[in-house]
């Protein structure tokens, strides 16, 4: 229309147009999107958290947590993810020092404690099941194997992605798009304990009451 | 439908020939929607244009193709929910007397259903996120969105949503539960065949497209914005899409973790919703409403934001109250976290907590009022150019302000007592989301379309579509509020009262009325497209509305790669100052500008996920674990791909950019 820009040159080129242009440093969003994605997931839970309150009491005439909860057992497993954790620090602070190897060590002492885990928790459902116990006995059981399953399957894929990120790592070292996915898997790896953190406050010791 | 049959074979689940409806309509629609695709199919094989296609749009990592592709999905899905709109219509005019109409129980039931889903997952929310991705990076002067190769994967996933949906017409059955399929009629008991399995998967595959675009564009605004722009400096429409983007990574993991479990419901035999066991229906009612609030501001605040930036340009003033605007647009966005239990006050929670939420629900028509006095205010000697963007503009304000008001008379809790699940209902929230979110679209599909491809929009055939859908929308809705007054419930097939029928024959004018002003957009772009190199249409200058905000700081259609260099914000209307200030524009001194690759990675992963959906729908249990391997197969195999980038070559940027100065040169 009426403004057309015209090419002759002025002063204030440089004052609207960045001519030397600064640089992204390539993937710099990825730990805000990342987070951001956490977030939503954390929204999940909540759900979970939120339907588990609700529906947490309705026994429906059948078992309630002081029939089926194993605290021992919860106290041990709660540990596996707990060293997991702790285990995913030191790998962190061996790649910040650039050492391949001792990352890779960790991260293996890291998938041991999460499929330690993941097994006495199968072990705990199966047991359950056994019992007649099962997500369709009622909706406080359904909440519970819906909410502890739904942690569960997220240290399964938690899992496959370490084992990804361990061949990456081992094929082509800690340049910065490995560094870059370690990171986020050290957020995500957290976050399921915060979120566990939550499970064994919630549903196994307020269960026990 | 009598003849379904859940009993399973190994090889296709619960899918055999019962499957395939024989209803004539059904078939008729059947037969000239494979006719069409057949015909579009063999076009694009005798024009070559698969290889186009696919290097070009389908794996394009481009913000702005992919935009443009939303938009394209939610006009197609526009006329399949209209068509389901005017079936409606016609039903309901026929059905008196005695008379059952021309459509059955079933079939009714599904095609209110689909229009509901359809016109808000398919249509609204295409139509939001396509504008959003489109329009974003360019008025925050930024090459494209954070994480390019999500946005292309999540449209794909809209699509393989859209897809399933679709598939539910022609094999099988949709859900016959009403858009939110609340249990337990949407449990197994009740609805024990695949209508509401289609709705949860074309709603689950859509959903993970949609959070992920929420979250891309989200990053997008917090950290590629061009230098100098502070978010208070940020165009209302950028703000509003902001706002929105936060909503929908806050809300739409409600509404996938709501029907995860629903699926649970429906495929473990968990108790989550049911009447028996310890389960709770109204928890879910509860939870879907907790998603299904914030999603209507979803919605309509983009537009919102479409309205500013189109109020302030065709004033040729800036916005009256920029920064009330913004706090206007916060204010919603939490609140809207705060009414959701106003959608069933009859649930019968009690005074305390009805007036809570009444309150709360009140209280959002303040910050939205104070929206619309800054658009009066913005006219408010200004020098108006009545285009057809600010039409569509001036239409909503008239329009919306009755949509809002009865919003309000509804959040009143005795008077949602009486008018709960009425027409009255259907009215106000059609008011609001036709007056509010797709006039919206309208006035930005005509004010950045230029921009999108270069030539403005045909004017006779817009204002013939603007006052045919302007009219005929107050002829359609109008009397719904009159039949809702008079006690009439939604979603009813037949009618026994004659004194009925003369409201629902008006409203079935109106939709009429509202078919013409569809036939006329699409003439609208037809005559358009083949006037485009004519003077009138042809926008030589990237700027054909003086417009003040940096998307048209560039060239219509803009480059690949946007901007040529980061442009450098200064204050609001950052575009309107760079002329002001007689700035020029870089001619030379380029650099490499450095860009994402395509990739057919999101077409694949979609496709999977989508074949994955189709199976669990139909019970096939090898294909849905099968292509839930695939996704994790494709997705791992995806990370080992490191080259994911490349650099534009400074010779390619200078013919570019000297093409451009040329067509400046000659549009003066």
């Amino acid at each position: 229309m009426s403004h057309v820009v015209t090419d002759t040159t002025t002063d204030n080129l440089g004052r609207y147009w960045e001519l030397k242009p600064h640089h992204h440093p390539e993937g710099a969003s990825t730990s805000l999107g990342f987070w951001v994605y956490l977030m939503s997931d954390c929204l999940m839970f909540a759900v979970l958290f939120a339907v588990y309150g609700v529906l947490g009491t309705s026994f429906a005439a059948g078992p309630g947590p002081k029939d089926l909860f194993d605290l021992g057992l919860v106290a041990v497993n709660t540990g596996m993810l707990l060293l997991s954790s702790i285990t995913f620090g030191f790998a962190m602070l061996a790649m910040f020092a650039g050492r391949q190897g001792a990352t890779l060590r960790w991260l293996g002492v890291t998938l041991v404690f999460g499929l330690c885990f993941l097994g006495i928790e199968l072990y705990e459902f199966q047991h359950m099941i056994h019992l007649g116990a099962g997500p369709q006995r009622s909706g406080f059981l359904s909440a519970f194997f819906t909410l502890v399953g739904t942690h569960g399957l997220h240290v399964t894929f938690g899992s496959i992605w370490l084992i990804t990120l361990m061949v990456q790592i081992a094929r082509r070292g800690l340049g910065p798009e490995n560094q870059r996915r370690m990171i986020c898997l050290s957020m995500f790896w957290h976050f399921l304990d915060v979120i566990w953190i939550g499970v064994f406050t919630f549903v196994y010791l307020l269960g026990m009451i | 439908m009598a003849t379904f049959s859940n009993e399973t074979t190994f090889l296709l689940g619960r899918l055999n020939w019962d499957a395939i409806p024989k209803e004539p309509i059904v078939l008729g629609t059947f037969v000239v929607v494979a006719m069409g695709g057949v015909a579009l199919l063999a076009a694009l094989t005798r024009y070559r244009l698969w290889g186009w296609l696919w290097r070009e749009w389908f794996t394009s990592v481009d913000h702005k193709k992919i935009g443009i592709m939303y938009i394209i999905l939610a006009l197609v899905m526009f006329l399949r929910g209209f068509a389901d709109a005017i079936m409606m219509r016609l039903q309901q005019v026929w059905a008196f007397g005695g008379s059952e109409g021309y459509l059955n129980s079933h079939h009714y039931d599904q095609i209110f259903t689909a229009h509901g889903v359809i016109m808000i997952f398919f249509v609204a929310m295409p139509f939001v996120t396509g504008l959003m991705n489109y329009i974003v990076p360019l008025q925050i002067g930024a090459r494209d969105v954070s994480f390019p190769f999500l946005n292309n994967f999540s449209f794909w996933m809209t699509v393989g949503g859209a897809i399933i949906t679709m598939a539910s017409l022609f094999v099988g059955e949709f859900a016959q539960t009403g858009w939110l399929a609340f249990p337990p009629l949407s449990g197994i008991g009740y609805s024990p065949w695949v209508g509401v399995d289609y709705y949860i998967w074309g709603l689950q595959v859509a959903g993970v497209g949609t959070t992920l675009s929420g979250i891309n564009l989200l990053v997008t605004i917090l950290k590629m914005r061009a230098p100098g722009m502070t978010m208070m400096r940020m165009p209302v429409f950028t703000w509003t899409a902001f706002c929105t983007n936060i909503l929908i990574v806050a809300s739409f993991p409600v509404l996938t973790m709501t029907l995860i479990l629903l699926t649970l419901d429906r495929y473990v035999g968990t108790n989550f919703f049911t009447n028996d066991l310890g389960g709770n229906p109204m928890m879910y009612i509860n939870l879907i409403w907790i998603w299904g609030h914030p999603e209507v501001y979803i919605l309509i605040l983009p537009l919102f934001g479409v309205f500013s930036e189109i109020t302030a340009t065709f004033s040729g003033k800036r916005l009256f109250g920029y920064s009330s605007m913004i706090y206007a647009t916060v204010c919603i966005t939490v609140l809207s976290y705060l009414v959701w239990l106003h959608h069933f006050f009859t649930m019968g929670s009690g005074a305390s907590v009805n007036s809570f939420f009444g309150i709360t629900t009140m209280i959002i028509s303040i910050p939205t009022g104070a929206k619309l006095f800054n658009w009066l205010f913005t006219i408010y000697r200004g020098r108006v150019r009545f285009e057809l963007p600010m039409m569509w503009t001036l239409a909503f304000m008239l329009t919306f302000v009755i949509g809002g008001m009865t919003g309000v008379l509804l959040a009143v809790p005795p008077a949602d007592f009486v008018l709960h699940n009425s027409l009255f209902l259907v009215a106000h929230f059609h008011n609001v989301i036709i007056g509010g979110v797709l006039f919206g679209c309208f006035a930005a599909v005509n004010y950045w379309w230029p921009k999108a491809f270069g030539f403005k929009l045909d004017v006779f055939w817009g204002k013939v579509s603007f006052w045919f859908w302007v009219i005929g929308f107050w002829f359609a809705f109008m009397p719904l509020y009159i039949l809702g007054l008079m006690g009439v419930t939604r979603r009813l097939r037949v009618f026994d009262d004659p004194d009925l029928r003369i409201w629902f024959a008006i409203a079935a004018l109106g939709a009429v009325l509202i078919a013409v002003g569809i036939l006329a957009m699409f003439v609208q772009f037809g005559v358009s497209i083949m006037r485009c190199n004519r003077p009138g249409y042809r926008d030589p200058t990237g700027d054909p509305w003086d417009g003040r905000t940096l998307e048209w700081a560039t060239s219509s259609p803009p480059p690949a790669y946007n901007f040529a260099f980061n442009p450098i914000s200064h204050g609001l209307d950052t575009w309107w100052e760079m002329k002001q200030q007689g700035a020029t524009r870089p001619t030379s001194g380029f650099m490499p500008i450095h860009m994402p690759k395509s990739t057919g990675t999101g077409v694949i992963l979609a496709a999977l996920a989508t074949v994955c959906g189709l199976a669990m729908v139909w019970y096939i249990w090898w294909l849905a674990g099968l292509s839930f391997l695939g996704i994790i197969a494709v997705s791992i195999a995806h990370t080992f791909n490191y080259d994911r980038d490349y650099y534009i070559p400074v010779p390619e940027i200078e013919a570019t950019e000297d093409a451009r100065t040329r067509q400046l040169a000659q549009g003066v």
